[in-house]
């Protein structure tokens, strides 16, 4: 299973928050609603949204997921980041498209998961 | 037999419009259900439940107040709110419908699966509203499916 550490170079990304780079990563879920990921996304997962605001880190936790894909590039709030620091969660930024980091994620074997019922 | 006192009791206030902070609760709450030992399936309804009230508050209401008493067989949630109320229930817990203005979907909330996420992980819900006044949502939780509890 991979990484989080392991998927870094493959999204040319940027670490702007390290939380536990060595947690395993069970799956992956892309969505930029709240109440979509928070209903759907599996524990374990890496998470692809171009939301950025701190609120994101709130249902990372909660979900259980331990790093953000945020994608095309987008800004980060400061305040996203130190949540994000304090709940050990990383958070890594990439010029990819959502389309295109999940593309490259599911090149390196991970798989979407749906989190049942 | 039911059990009537409750392990763990907490209030907290909710600041409507306090995005910086919204979460707050429920992440207390994941922690709270976390070391009370329930299994990680009941809690994430609890929490996904309680996120959603929440996240409600702060994007609809003025202000409100968060109640939970977490017993060994259930976790009973209350949110009583000031603010606008709903004007029709019956439609707010359509999937995608949804009032919230479009700054706050922008930011991925206000999508319109705020009451249905509610319903689907709570084993009671009940919703009184009144408009101008605001809206205090009931929910409880089971941990045994034979006590009406979903399957977790």
């Amino acid at each position: 299973m991979l990484k989080v550490n392991e998927i870094i170079a493959p999204l040319q990304a940027e670490v702007l928050a390290a939380g536990e780079m060595e947690a395993e990563l069970t799956g992956g879920y892309c969505g930029d609603l709240l109440s979509d990921v928070m209903g759907n996304a599996h524990d374990g997962s890496v998470w692809i949204t171009i939301q950025s605001h701190p609120n994101v880190i709130a249902v990372a936790t909660l979900v259980g997921i331990p790093c953000v894909v945020i994608t095309n590039w987008a800004e980060v709030e400061n305040d996203t980041l130190e949540r994000a620091r304090a709940e050990k969660i990383t958070v890594i930024r990439t010029h990819f498209t959502s389309y295109q980091a999940v593309s490259v994620l599911s090149g390196l074997g991970i798989p979407g998961t749906k989190r049942d019922g | 037999m039911a059990h009537n006192t409750p392990l763990i009791k907490i209030e907290r206030k909710i600041s409507g419009g306090d995005f910086q902070s919204a979460g707050d609760i429920s992440s207390e709450v994941k922690k709270i259900l976390q070391q009370a030992g329930f299994s990680p399936a009941f809690n994430r309804r609890v929490v996904i439940a309680v996120y959603e009230a929440e996240m409600n508050v702060v994007i609809h209401a003025y202000q409100g107040v968060f109640l939970t008493e977490i017993y060994p067989d259930r976790v009973y949630v209350v949110i009583d709110d000031e603010g606008p109320g709903i004007p029709d229930l019956e439609l707010a817990f359509q999937e995608g419908y949804s009032t919230a203005p479009p700054h706050i979907r922008e930011m991925g909330f206000g999508a319109g699966y705020g009451l249905s996420n509610m319903k689907k992980c709570s084993d009671r819900l009940q919703i009184s509203t009144e408009m101008g006044k605001g809206t205090k949502v009931e929910m409880e939780f089971f941990l045994e499916p034979s006590k009406g509890g979903k399957s977790s």
